[in-house]
């Protein structure tokens, strides 16, 4: 890592990812070049048998004993594209909670599908005791961004998944940030679509992501968004209804999840507790180190993310500084979640985020919280 | 090869699984193009010797996805 380069903005993507995803990429390129699922020579079975392990790996690693109920997408926003577009319909009703992303609000938007916000707290928390009085004899699915990419506010997913199958609604959880933050189980955690990003908390490269099906979602309901060759059922036109083919139309980014594999195997050697208690315990400290300045308005979650404003000095102008002064990428605005700034009350300027990862260091934090004191200083000097 | 079995399954990834199961329980299998002349799928196939079909159609009973079925490399 260059000398004074702190990479504050893991909730964009993380950096730098663990060096065995690098070599895992790079000997997948080497000796899995085949197509899997396309013949049967040498190459195309090592491809093969290294996409069934990091199959294998996912459904795991989020508490499903099925491989086959993971399908590979190149990122999150296309696997919530996937499920949103296979199994809503005209007239269809959906809950969102009030911290969602554009990942899900546009496509919702796009397909002109009602919806209503879940109420929280000021900090964007649900109240569950409220989900009930909001549904609708249409509402077919509930919505939940699981640990938010502004705050880094964590929801109950367990207690509202409970509700929504109460209901008979299927529940989508973003576990965009969640994932390699927060221990998951698709089925203990009521969770009908766990959508997950391979470039994030996981560590694997960008192109990276997919839904993990839970076990009681019937797929033959759901209309793929793409369709094409499997490698199965090679002489009929119709797209097969069995998974993963259903919903994995075309060659897969083997050397990606390579490197995803090897992501996730990190994770294991790691200890997820010990990858989430390093990440709370820098944001807590973040957090103390900022709160009692009076010119430093904290807006602070459970999650491995923070965001702040520095009253008087704009987000754009406090991001350079800080990069050009103490070497911290941080990333400024609304994160692409404007119905998350508008539940905070940061709409439309944004704030300023921090997002930590296990290469975070407590000196990092310390420079950044030193670094925070004096920008809000200076803001209140006027220059 | 002749004497051989034949498990064709509908995707791929149902073949490694399969394999890696069957080779854990200590049945000699491998992986290999499926004939052209059973099927004009493009993928894979588990072949094993025919004294272990018994063990293998147990086996294949336990399996929470179906197979496409197991025929003699004769038959095919």
């Amino acid at each position: 890592m260059t000398p004074n380069m702190i990479y504050l903005d893991n909730a964009a993507t993380s950096w730098p990812k663990p060096e065995c995803v690098s070599e895992a990429i790079s000997q997948a390129m080497i000796h899995c070049g085949g197509n899997p699922g396309r013949g049967g020579h040498k190459l195309a079975l090592a491809a093969g048998e290294l996409l069934y392990e990091v199959r294998d790996r996912t459904a795991a690693f989020f508490g499903s004993e099925d491989p086959f109920r993971v399908s590979y997408t190149q990122n999150i926003t296309m696997a919530i594209n996937m499920i949103l577009r296979g199994v809503l319909h005209p007239g269809d009703h959906v809950l969102v909670s009030p911290m969602e992303h554009n990942a899900v609000m546009r496509p919702l938007n796009a397909m002109a599908i009602n919806y209503d916000i879940l109420d929280s707290e000021a900090d964007g928390k649900i109240k569950t005791s409220e989900i009930e009085n909001k549904i609708r004899g249409n509402t077919k699915l509930i919505i939940i961004c699981h640990e938010s990419n502004v705050n880094g506010i964590v929801q109950p997913l367990r207690e509202i998944g409970q509700i929504a199958h109460k209901h008979n609604l299927l529940l989508l959880a973003d576990c965009a940030q969640s994932a390699g933050h927060i221990p998951l189980h698709i089925e203990k955690d009521n969770i009908d679509f766990l959508c997950f990003t391979g470039h994030k908390g996981l560590f694997g490269p960008t192109g990276t992501g997919g839904v993990l099906f839970g076990s009681q979602v019937d797929v033959e309901q759901i209309q793929p968004l793409i369709c094409g060759g499997t490698g199965s059922l090679s002489e009929s036109f119709k797209q097969p209804a069995f998974l993963p083919d259903r919903f994995e139309s075309g060659t897969q980014n083997i050397s990606g999840l390579a490197g995803l594999n090897a992501g996730l195997q990190w994770i294991e050697n790691q200890g997820l507790e010990n990858i989430s208690q390093h990440g709370s315990k820098l944001i807590n400290d973040l957090c103390q180190g900022l709160q009692d300045h009076p010119k430093i308005q904290i807006y602070s979650g459970e999650g491995q993310v923070l965001s702040i404003t520095i009253d008087g000095l704009d987000n754009g102008t406090a991001a350079s500084e800080l990069e050009d002064r103490w070497g911290i990428m941080t990333r400024i605005g609304l994160h692409c979640a404007p119905l998350a700034h508008r539940t905070l009350g940061t709409f439309p300027s944004g704030t300023i985020r921090f997002a930590v990862s296990p290469f975070t260091t407590e000196e990092d934090i310390q420079i950044c919280i030193d670094a925070c004191k004096t920008l809000a200083e200076e803001s209140c000097a006027g220059k | 090869m002749r004497g051989e079995m034949i498990l064709l399954v509908h995707t791929s990834g149902h073949a490694f699984s399969i394999e890696k199961a069957l080779k854990k329980r200590g049945i000699n299998c491998r992986l290999t193009p499926i004939p052209r002349r059973v099927s004009s799928d493009c993928g894979i196939c588990v072949r094993f010797e025919s004294d272990q079909l018994e063990t293998v159609e147990a086996f294949t009973r336990t399996l929470p996805f179906d197979i496409q079925g197991i025929i003699s490399d004769d038959e095919a």
